[in-house]
């Protein structure tokens, strides 16, 4: 029995918080909201030189060859310190649908790419204001050429490539798509927490490559996603950590009537909620992380267990930070509000609470909740 | 990660499974109550005994005191492996989880050797006298006398609230010896006789209908020297030890859970569809999935630490808290679905685990430390928030406030 880290992966989170603290990644995260461009290409550089972008990339392909677990401890330091750069979209999602569906041939081609950086992937699904499924995809596919528009796709402006899912004869499919190419229109779209970059993109006959069976897309898609549910729940343990822990400094440093506020009960309730909320979102992101390191069976109901808990306990410390500041925690000046922001990013960007707790309860009547 | 057992552990859960096996009844689902009508007591003592023989009924004592000198793991097996099974529940707890480590702790070798034999057999069952009208989340504002008379002492006063005292053979009792020291300071703990004359143990009716626990008078009653447990003056060190076990103990909230929901959700109609398809039991359902479950995997992180050895981390106090608020939850869930009929008394097994749970919940948010009062132990001692002002602090017991109770 053994639902934790070993020490060499406990080793290489301590590192990465290291390195991202001396960075000072949620200042630059900050310099992101406020400057024009929609990432820190600066860190990202680094990122990619520490060789991050290749951790789960087989040797043969030139990555570390390194499991799901350590991508685990990593993207729980970069959900701590709100890090603006592509990761989330060019290896949660893009690299790993490339290991997992892409032909022998893309994998020489790309994967290596992926290591240096010099290929950035992000995945397009949704076209409307409302959220995607396998029967509402309009983006259509023939002979190969892709045409429709995607809207909230995330890190364009550092994106070569993205993976597109669209409506074909056979059903969906997932295909890939070089955003350089003419056919393709990249529009930045302002969005709530703009220390992270969405954009839609509108694409017009433009060539693109099959990624895993045709017609088969929609199934893929949802795989791809559980996956990265498991890694964005690391992310969102990571937020509520920073949010609680910044507010219990405040707390105990923050005065009124004489005393520490948090010394108040309303307050000190409100962190143990808190803490509680991060405790059984932690466990369970524990238990989803084992289940796709072992590739288990259990993978899609622990991974929407660990995405629904996350999200939950993310969206709780980030707003009652807010709270414990008081009118500063409502200030543009403190981070709180940065931390609000992501959180609402990462609870809605593989799709919301409300769906991913659908797929729970789905996932538990097959399964017959043993 | 892993989830496998090392092979010595798998090699320990299969001597425990075995034994459970050909000597109890594996969980079916939905469990009759078995044990209506019929004598509880008697079962639950012979269910003890039986495991006591064959040294699982206090596994991590050492043999002298019946165990077999289990590990921590070893325990935790024991139990999970325990749990699956429809076995007699709520009679030894306190005594076992409570006044066993106490005295294992302050008890002279030959009370040891007396009383922890036939507690750990389910021959002596032990109570635990701590709250009283006056002190309960405060229970060091306890005001029950204790006055010294050569090598006895004469106890006077009442303490409430106390599980099982009416078939309790020996309790644990902490009282105020000197009223004019600092309150955490004047008190002593000792073990009793509950057959010792002048207590007398009166019922008290439970919102449940039934009466587990009891109001505890003491007029004159004597305690020899020999039964105290620490110095005197250490009586609320002493009682913190027990609170700390009362934590682990009291833990996961028993009854109605996620998978009865689920299970009632999926063949109750309501209006001709299984209630699983309404949008919002569905929220629910998945609400206390992820709950049950983050109970459940912080407890395998608590299992991990000690597999390896260590300590472990603080993770496991929020398990009080969570479990029992969602078996509220879950009780008001299967009477809702009910409509009108969710007040009926009835028959059926499965409605009244959703109408026991929601009648049992609000006394374990309370029993072994409230709501509030844990999350003023989170707050404090794992987030390391000052300490709530008390307005007791440094005053003599006698002059502190203390209401009409
Ligand atoms: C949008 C906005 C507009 C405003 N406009 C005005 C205005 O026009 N004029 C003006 O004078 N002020 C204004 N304010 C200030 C506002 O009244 C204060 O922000 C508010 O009273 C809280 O005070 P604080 O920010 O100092 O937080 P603090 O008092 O430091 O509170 C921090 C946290 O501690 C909690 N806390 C404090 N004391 C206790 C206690 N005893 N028990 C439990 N919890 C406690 C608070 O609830 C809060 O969560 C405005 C604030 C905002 C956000
Ligand atoms: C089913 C059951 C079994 C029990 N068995 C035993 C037993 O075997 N032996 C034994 O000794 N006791 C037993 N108890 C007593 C139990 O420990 C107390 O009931 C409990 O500690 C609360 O004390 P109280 O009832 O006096 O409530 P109070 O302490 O008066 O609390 C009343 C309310 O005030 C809140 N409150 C109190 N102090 C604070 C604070 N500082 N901050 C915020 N809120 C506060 C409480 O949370 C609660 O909501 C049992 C109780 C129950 C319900």
């Amino acid at each position: 029995m053994n639902l934790d880290f070993s020490d060499d992966q406990k080793f290489l989170q301590s590192e990465a918080k290291k390195f991202l603290e001396k960075e000072e990644s949620v200042k630059r995260s900050r310099g992101v909201l406020e400057g024009s461009e929609s990432f820190d290409n600066d860190l990202w550089q680094k990122i990619i030189e520490l060789g991050w972008t290749g951790i789960r990339i087989p040797e043969e392909y030139e990555g570390l060859g390194l499991g799901h677990l350590e991508l685990c401890v990593i993207a729980e330091e970069l959900g701590r310190h709100l890090t603006p750069v592509p990761f989330s979209s060019s290896v949660y999602l893009f690299t790993e649908a490339v290991i997992k569906y892409g032909s022998e041939e893309l994998k020489k081609e790309i994967l290596p790419k992926l290591v240096t950086g010099e290929v950035v992937g992000t995945i397009a699904v949704t076209e409307d204001f409302l959220a995607p499924t396998n029967n509402n995809i309009k983006t259509e596919v023939s002979n190969e050429l892709i045409s429709g528009t995607k809207i909230a796709v995330p890190d364009c402006e550092a994106a070569t490539h993205s993976i597109i899912v669209c409506k074909s004869s056979k059903g969906i499919d997932l295909r890939l798509v070089d955003l350089s190419c003419k056919e393709v229109s990249i529009n930045q779209v302002e969005n709530i927490d703009g220390s992270r970059g969405y954009y839609s993109i509108e694409m017009k006959q433009a060539p693109s490559l099959l990624i895993g069976d045709e017609g088969n897309g929609w199934i893929l898609y949802e795989s791809i996603i559980n996956q990265a549910a498991v890694l964005f729940s690391f992310e969102q343990i990571g937020g509520s950590q920073a949010a609680l822990d910044m507010a219990v400094n405040y707390a105990n440093e923050r005065y009124a009537f004489g005393k520490p506020i948090g010394s108040y009960q309303g307050i000190k309730h409100k962190l143990a909620d808190m803490y509680v909320a991060l405790t059984l979102a932690k466990s369970n992101s524990y238990y989803a992380a084992w289940a796709l390191s072992s590739e288990s069976s259990d993978l899609p109901v622990a991974a929407a267990t660990a995405r629904v808990s996350a999200t939950k306990a993310y969206e709780l410390c980030s707003k009652e930070n807010i709270q414990t500041h008081g009118g500063n925690g409502f200030t543009w000046e403190y981070d709180c509000h940065l931390f609000y922001k992501r959180s609402k990013l990462l609870s809605l960007n593989i799709g919301s609470i409300a769906n991913w707790k659908e797929k729970l309860i789905s996932n538990l009547e097959q399964s017959n909740l043993n | 990660m892993d989830f496998k057992d090392t092979p010595e552990q798998a090699k320990f859960r299969k001597t425990c499974r075995e034994w459970l096996e050909k000597n109890a009844k594996l969980k079916t689902g939905v469990e009759k109550n078995e044990f209506a009508n019929i004598d509880f007591l008697q079962v639950a003592k012979d269910w003890q005994k039986k495991k006591y023989n064959a040294g699982w009924a206090m596994l991590h004592w050492p043999k002298e005191f019946g165990g077999i000198g289990a590990s921590a793991i070893e325990r935790i097996i024991w139990a999970e492996e325990e749990s699956k099974f429809n076995v007699p529940k709520g009679i030894f707890e306190i005594g076992l989880g409570m006044a066993g480590p106490v005295m294992m702790e302050y008890a002279t070798d030959e009370q040891k050797a007396r009383y922890l034999p036939a507690m750990a057999e389910g021959k002596e069952i032990w109570c635990q006298l701590f709250s009283e009208p006056s002190a309960g989340s405060d229970v060091a504002g306890l005001r029950s006398k204790a006055i010294k008379d050569g090598d006895n002492w004469i106890i006077n006063g009442q303490k409430v609230w106390t599980s099982g005292a009416h078939f309790s053979d020996y309790g644990i009792l902490v009282v105020r010896h000197d009223p004019n020291l600092e309150k955490h300071k004047g008190m002593t703990f000792f073990f009793l006789d509950m057959k010792s004359p002048g207590i007398e143990v009166k019922p008290i009716k439970q919102i449940t209908g039934g009466s587990s626990f009891n109001e505890v008078y003491f007029t004159d009653v004597v305690i020899p020297d020999s039964q105290r447990l620490g110095e005197v003056g250490d009586g609320w060190k002493v009682a913190i030890t027990t609170l700390m076990n009362e934590r682990l103990a009291v833990g996961d909230a028993n009854g109605a859970d996620v998978e009865d929901a689920f299970r009632w959700a999926k063949k109750q109609d309501d209006s001709g569809e299984p209630l699983i398809n309404n949008k919002s039991v569905r929220s629910s359902i998945a609400d206390w999935y992820c709950e049950a479950n983050g109970l459940k995997n912080t407890k395998l992180r608590t299992m991990s630490a000690l597999s390896r050895g260590e300590t472990p981390g603080p993770e496991a106090s929020i398990t009080k808290i969570v479990s029992a608020n969602k078996l509220q939850n879950i009780g008001a869930f299967g009477m809702d679905s009910l409509d009108m009929a969710g007040m009926l008394k009835t028959d059926d097994p499965e409605i009244q685990s959703f109408q026991n749970a929601w009648l049992g919940a609000p006394g374990l948010r309370i029993a072994g430390g409230t709501d509030e009062i844990l999350k003023n132990i989170i707050a404090e001692r794992v987030l390391g928030l000052p300490q709530d002002a008390r307005a007791d602090k440094g005053m003599p017991y006698k002059d502190i406030p203390s209401g009409n109770s």
